[in-house]
C-alpha cells in the first residue's frame, strides 16, 4: 500500500477524534463512572487511538465541520425512513398471495469519488426498498432490484441513487 | 417501560418472522437475500432496542449492538450477493432485465 505523508497536525487531530470516539464507546459499554473503570477506559482509548491514528487518514474521511454533522443527521433521518419503508415493502411482497415481484439486475452510475462515500452509498442502497448492491467498479454499481421501474442507466440512477447522493456529497466531499 | 419494550420486541420478531417466510417463498437467491437483509435488519434492531428499553441499565449497550448490526448487516449480505453473482447463480424466470453483461464491459474497460 502506498505510504502517505501525514503531517504532525493531522496526526494529532486524528488521534484526538479517535480518543474521543473510543472513550464514548467505552463509557456506553460499561455505563459506569467509577474511577477505576474510567481510568482503564482512558488507558485503552489512548493505546487504540495511537495505534489507529496512522490509518485514519488513509480512509479518506474529511475534516470535521458543523455543516457535515448537520447533513449527517438529516441523512440518518432520511435513511431511517427509507429503512422503515423497505421493511413494509418487502413484508407486503412476502405476505401477498401472488407475490408481486418484478425482479431484475440494473446498472447505475454515481458521481461520488472517494471510496468511503461509495461504500456508504452502496450500504444505503442495500438497506432501502427493494434494491441490493451486488458489485462496484469505478463509478458503476450493479444493483438487484425487486421491482424494476426503469431499465436504463439514467432512469435507474435517478430512482435509486439520487436521494442519498446529495447528502453523501456534502458529508464526504 | 416493560410494556413499551415488549411491544417493540414483538414488532421486531414479527419482522424477523416475515423475513424468514420470505426466504422460503421467494424464487431465487437474490430475491431471498432481499428478504433476508431488509426484514432482519429492522427485526434485529427492534428486538435489541426493545430489550434495552425493558432493562434501562442495558440501553446504551443495546444501542451499540443495534448500531453495529445496522452497519454490518448490509456488508455481509452484499458479500453473499456478490459471490452469487460472480459464480453465475441463475436468475429466476420472472426476471425482467439483466444488465450484468453491460457491467462486465465496464470491468473490461477499467482494466
Amino acid at each position: 500500500m502506498e505510504q502517505q505523508n501525514i503531517t504532525a497536525a493531522e496526526r494529532i487531530k486524528s488521534f484526538a477524534y479517535l480518543l474521543v470516539f473510543s472513550l464514548a464507546v467505552w463509557l456506553a459499554l460499561t455505563s459506569s463512572v467509577e474511577i477505576q473503570e474510567v481510568g482503564v477506559g482512558i488507558a485503552i482509548s489512548v493505546v487504540v487511538a495511537l495505534w489507529l491514528s496512522r490509518y485514519y487518514f488513509r480512509l479518506g474521511l474529511p475534516p470535521f465541520s458543523a455543516k457535515r454533522v448537520l447533513f449527517l443527521f438529516i441523512y440518518l433521518v432520511v435513511l431511517g425512513a427509507e429503512i422503515l419503508k423497505a421493511n413494509f415493502d418487502v413484508a407486503y411482497r412476502v405476505i401477498h398471495p401472488k407475490m408481486p415481484i418484478n425482479p431484475g439486475i440494473v446498472v447505475i452510475k454515481t458521481g461520488l469519488k472517494s471510496d468511503i462515500a461509495k461504500m456508504a452509498l452502496a450500504n444505503s442502497i442495500t438497506l432501502t426498498p427493494g434494491t441490493f448492491t451486488l458489485d462496484i467498479i469505478g463509478d458503476n454499481l450493479l444493483i438487484h432490484w425487486i421491482n424494476v421501474k426503469a431499465e436504463e442507466v439514467e432512469g435507474a440512477t435517478e430512482a435509486i441513487g439520487e436521494r442519498f447522493e446529495k447528502y453523501l456529497k456534502v458529508i464526504f466531499e | 417501560m416493560l410494556i413499551a419494550g415488549a411491544i417493540i420486541t414483538s414488532t421486531g420478531t414479527i419482522f424477523l418472522f416475515l423475513g424468514s417466510l420470505g426466504i422460503f417463498r421467494f424464487p431465487d437467491v437474490y430475491n431471498r437475500l432481499q428478504a433476508g437483509t431488509k426484514c432482519t435488519t429492522l427485526g434485529a434492531f427492534l428486538t435489541i432496542i426493545g430489550v434495552g428499553i425493558m432493562q434501562p441499565d442495558w440501553f446504551l449497550k443495546a444501542l451499540l449492538i443495534a448500531l453495529f448490526i445496522l452497519l454490518t448487516n448490509p456488508i455481509s449480505s452484499h458479500a453473499l450477493g456478490r459471490a452469487a453473482c460472480k459464480t453465475d447463480v441463475p436468475l429466476c424466470e420472472q426476471t425482467v432485465t439483466d444488465k450484468s453483461q453491460e457491467f462486465e464491459d465496464c470491468r473490461r474497460q477499467a482494466q
